[in-house]
């Protein structure tokens, strides 16, 4: 079985990890790779929400896990790629409803049938948390330049370092202006206090709210602004060495301009 | 007009503010020891080099910092005198490492590496410092792996 079984983390809530599955899984499924997403937020779905495919749930889950139904009963395809499935979350059930064992098997079962699994882990670093890594091989550790989203991800670094989880790291909701004027922690701050290998930078932009509210990943929309930079995060997924945007530091000329902008 | 030449010249902003309070935040929390803990660390350390050599109480500092993933612990340990009698040296002397021998060790070269500043005896003390790394997940009752070496000016 050479499927990757990745789980999407960070510790803080609200630093886009839902959007960041959502829109790797899209980008990969563009690819032509068979992709499950699994929404591992039991009590806090998401993912079906942000995907646009929240009137389509039948099973989820827990009722996977609890033998109700079977996986591919479960698994929703998506509307815009067919190699593009999620498996939803329970939304009345309690993160406890399902053990380790139970999450890691359905991922197994799920890896069969896909050439990626990834895995939607909720905040924290309790019983969801756990069950959302017992599934995974590797995972992304997704945060923001923000202190609080920093040390919870060093938290959670610390976590899959004990377990042995080759970790990547996305800095995502940069704002490259704010960068330049002292005001925000670069990447290579966030890189060197976390020390871990950096897949992609993903820069603050209106645009994710907006296909959000619309529920569709925004690889689809080719005048994107983001959609290269989420399908460069992809290609390094898949072991291509894939240069980043220069998001350098300014000469001169270019802080006298920043300057002269903002003064 | 300040804030233009600031921006001009590049100085930072609150971002510095920010790695330095998350460097010291994160740097108790991979710790995972109350600062009295760190205090009686620190006595404890002081309390094995003096049975060696005479060091300034009063101006020790002890520093942590994170080098990729492991955490080091930096000591800046003034040394007054290195005159005072080894104690307990040949105790140690073929060490089958018992707590203290191993602890000992930096201890000896530091003073080492600092003798040849002391010309003078009762001069004001060279600093030299002992570096000991820990890994950043220890396990319960590992003993702290200690390495001596000259450390980086504070």
């Amino acid at each position: 079985m050479s499927s990757r079984r990745i789980v999407i983390t960070s510790g803080k809530g609200g630093v886009g990890k839902t959007t960041t599955t959502a829109n790797l899984g899209a980008a990969l499924a563009k690819r032509g790779k068979r992709v499950v997403l699994v929404d591992a937020d039991i009590g806090l779905r998401n993912l079906d929400l942000v995907l646009g495919l929240e009137k389509r749930i039948v099973f989820d889950l827990v009722e996977v896990a609890e033998g109700r139904c079977q996986l591919r009963q479960a698994l929703i395809k998506d509307k815009r790629f067919d190699a593009l499935s999620i498996l939803p979350a329970a939304q009345t059930r309690e993160k406890d409803a399902i053990t380790e064992e139970q999450f890691a098997s359905i991922v197994e079962k799920a890896a069969e049938v896909a050439d990626y699994v990834l895995i939607d882990c909720p905040a924290g670093i309790e019983a969801g948390f756990r069950n959302a890594v017992a599934g995974a091989a590797e995972a992304i550790v997704v945060t923001t330049p923000e202190v609080s989203a920093i040390r919870d991800a060093d938290r959670v670094v610390g976590k899959l370092n004990d377990r042995g989880k080759p970790i990547r790291l996305i800095v995502n909701r940069l704002r490259q202006e704010m960068v330049r004027s002292g005001d925000m922690l670069s990447v290579e701050d966030v890189c060197e206090v976390l020390a871990v290998e950096l897949i992609g930078i993903v820069p603050d932009d209106e645009e994710i709210i907006d296909t959000t509210n619309r529920g569709e990943p925004i690889v689809l929309d080719e005048n994107s602004r983001l959609r290269p930079i989420y399908d460069k995060i992809v290609r390094r997924l898949e072991g291509e060495i894939v240069p980043f945007t220069n998001f350098d530091q300014p000469g001169f000329f270019g802080r006298l301009l920043d300057a002269l902008k903002a003064g | 007009m300040i804030d233009f030449l600031k921006r001009l010249f590049g100085q930072t902003g609150s971002s510095a503010t920010a790695k330095e309070r998350l460097r010291l935040v994160l740097m108790t929390d991979h710790l995972e020891l109350a600062p009295d803990m760190i205090d009686a660390m620190k006595r404890d350390l002081v309390d094995v080099i003096s049975r060696y050599v005479e060091v300034d109480r009063d101006r020790i500092e002890v520093n942590f910092e994170q080098q990729d993933r492991a955490l080091a612990m930096l000591a800046n340990i003034p040394i007054l005198s290195v005159n005072r009698p080894p104690v307990n040296r040949a105790g140690n002397g073929n060490g089958n490492g018992n707590g203290h021998g191993r602890a000992a060790e930096p201890a000896q070269a530091a003073a080492v590496a600092a003798a040849p500043n002391v010309s003078s005896p009762g001069a004001q003390a060279a600093t030299d410092s002992i570096v000991t790394r820990r890994r950043r997940r220890r396990k319960k009752n590992q003993s702290i792996p200690a390495g001596a070496k000259p450390a980086t000016a504070h």
